[in-house]
């Protein structure tokens, strides 16, 4: 993931909805917006932000689906194959006492698979430092993260407009 | 933004902002903890050491320091592994059924009851090992080559299936839970003040910011997982039925079992949040946050699915007689009115009759009822796995082999060994992690507070 660095322009909102309305009028306005965090997901959001639809589901079942493959390509070569057992004078394979087995791993195949994804794509780690913008992010406040040399308008130019759309607060930072 | 109904009443009460939800739980966790969890805390420690002890005893002796003998081979080891796994069941439902159902109360109550679930199942876990008798060979029940040629497990055994069933819902649980924790684990960390806690939040919570595409992912995830574990949640309780209902044994043998096992498990994991959550709510404040609305809820969740299991009981005496199976009919007639008849009717009583009550609004909404009665269910579907297990197995087919089983120190031990664990556990879970899921509270706030409650009245 790109590192994180140069000068920000921070905008705090305190209303989700007063944010939502904020983001297409400060777009329309030219503004590239960095990134916009939240302490609760806001509904809607990638929408107006532009964000496309996660393809994370699209792993979960290309996962599940290896968990089910391993799951019955195990279970019939270890039976079937490898060691055919007599029990009880039954079939050495029967499916459906293979369901349970590929029921689980195709579950837990897709829930780790999907999950690790998750978090190796947003770049979550027990270790690296987070850049926070403002702390306050995690708690009841709405940011709005435009960053300086991505836009040509100039920092005061932007702050007029993040303040005319409600935002309660506008302050730079910099990051090195 | 979304309006509420002005008649659905207010799942966050006291004019609670965004940011006294953070306060308030976060408060738990900064601040010094309690003389009164200081003491319940020892309590446990002091349950779970006595409880090591007797399992270092029955290790070091084997399970034949337990009351089992030829006739009764199952007993309180498979009774009790049963009922926590039942227990078991409630984290998940909360969190992933209610989500699909888009049950705004569940939040409030998701997260204790997810702890609870994962602490719950460690247990039932505890006794899967204790029970093989030769613990350090459990790993003879995973398909792992070995020098036996290689000799592979018997897939066609529902033990095996449950080995798969309860690793697979603890590990899914486990995530399920853990990924709800990362945002609330934030939150702590920004607060942090001292550089250990920060530190250790800060590793926790896996470098959470909260940006707009992160919490877009989060969502995915989160609606996919509670997608895969609601049927899981629903097999697992199904194939633990199976280890009974594809047996021979009279009382054991019938197809009515996983619908009325699941059933029962919601039953008694409902039971078991309530117990807790009326006890942490009680120490830690949390009224505003667990309303009288959030117990009422649950409260008729128990009272149908004790029904459903009542109805169950019936059907199956029902079907008994019907099926014209002598050696059927005597197991149940033997249930009710043989030896172990008190067992049956304190059954009875606990589990079909207790939740009745709750038909009746003023109980639903009375705390110490509801905490009585949420005992009372945990007693009776403990009841109802004795019944199950031992009634069917101590009178044999050949009247000579038939015997009681009596519990030994040893027994009893080994259950308080669980006690101690999950409530240490819980404890634990209660002072350092936040009891209250704070961002989907904070989500709800705009939309069911009390203060938009108001505004839509006026």
């Amino acid at each position: 993931m790109a590192k994180i660095q140069g000068d920000f322009l921070v905008g705090v909102f305190d209303d989700d909805d007063v944010i939502m309305h904020a983001i297409p009028e400060i777009r329309e306005k030219g503004i590239k917006i960095f990134e916009v965090y939240s302490p609760y997901p806001i509904h809607g959001v990638d929408d107006v932000l532009g964000i496309k639809r996660s393809r994370l589901t699209k792993a979960a079942f290309m996962f599940g689906l290896t968990g089910t493959i391993l799951a019955l390509t195990m279970q019939f070569w270890m039976l079937g194959f490898d060691w055919p057992m007599n029990i009880g004078g039954k079939a050495h394979t029967p499916f459906p006492t293979f369901v349970p087995v590929t029921f689980e791993l195709t579950v837990l195949l897709a829930s780790f698979g999907m999950v690790g994804t998750f978090l190796v794509v947003s770049d979550l780690k027990p270790y690296g430092k987070p850049v926070v913008f403002d702390p306050r992010s995690t708690d009841d406040k709405f940011i709005l993260v435009v960053e300086l040399q991505k836009n040509k308008m100039s920092a005061d130019e932007i702050s007029a407009v993040l303040k005319q759309q409600g935002a309660i607060e506008v302050n730079l930072k910099t990051i090195a | 933004m979304q309006v509420t109904s002005s008649v659905r009443p207010p799942l966050v009460t006291g004019g609670k902002t965004a940011h006294d939800v953070t306060n308030d739980i976060c408060k738990q966790i900064e601040g010094k903890p309690t003389k009164l969890w200081f003491f319940a805390l020892t309590i446990s420690l002091l349950l779970l050491s006595f409880g090591v002890y007797t399992l270092a005893i029955t290790w070091w002796e084997g399970i034949g320091v337990w009351g089992l003998n030829k006739t009764v081979g199952w007993a309180w080891d498979i009774t009790n592994f049963v009922w926590w796994v039942g227990i078991g069941h409630a984290g998940t439902l909360i969190s992933a059924i209610l989500l699909l159902f888009r049950q705004k109360w569940r939040t409030s109550i998701n997260r204790a009851a997810e702890a609870m679930t994962i602490f719950a199942v460690l247990c039932a876990g505890s006794f899967i090992l204790m029970h093989m008798g030769r613990t350090w060979l459990a790993h003879w029940a995973l398909p792992l080559p070995n020098t036996y040629g290689s000799l592979w497990v018997n897939f066609n055994s529902p033990l095996v299936w449950d080995v798969f069933a309860i690793s697979t819902y603890l590990s899914v649980s486990l995530v399920f839970w853990y990924i709800g924790l990362i945002p609330d684990l934030a939150t702590i960390r920004e607060r942090a003040t001292k550089p250990i806690p920060r530190a250790i939040y800060g590793a926790l919570s896996f470098g959470w910011v909260g940006s707009a595409k992160h919490w877009s992912r989060y969502e995915t995830v989160s609606l996919i997982l509670a997608g895969l574990s609601t049927p899981l949640v629903l097999s697992v309780h199904t194939i633990v039925s199976f280890d009974f209902a594809t047996s021979v044994i009279p009382g054991w043998h019938t197809t009515i079992f996983p619908p009325y096992f699941v059933a029962g498990a919601i039953f008694s994991g409902f039971a078991m949040v309530l117990t807790l959550m009326l006890v942490t709510r009680a120490t830690f404040n949390l009224q505003d946050y667990i309303t009288l609305e959030h117990i009422d809820s649950m409260n008729k969740v128990i009272m149908l699915t004790g029904s459903i299991v009542g109805i169950a009981y019936i059907t199956e005496f029902f079907i008994a007689w019907y099926s014209g199976v002598e050696y059927e009919q005597y197991a149940f007639i033997n249930r009710a009115f043989g030896p172990y008849s008190w067992a049956y009717w304190t059954m009875m009583t606990c589990n079909v009759i207790s939740p009745q009550l709750f038909w009746f609004s003023k109980i639903r909404r009375n705390i110490a009822a509801t905490f009585i009665i949420s005992i009372i269910v945990n007693i009776g579907m403990w009841f109802e796995r004795f019944v199950i297990i031992v009634t069917s197995l101590h009178r044999d087919y050949i009247p000579s082999s038939w015997a009681m089983f009596y519990p030994t120190l040893y027994d009893v031990g080994d259950y308080i060994f669980s006690f101690g664990f999950f409530f240490t556990c819980f404890f634990l879970f209660a002072k350092f992690l936040p009891v209250i899921n704070m961002a989907e509270v904070k989500a709800i706030i705009k939309s069911s507070s009390e203060n938009v409650a108001q505004k839509v009245k006026h």
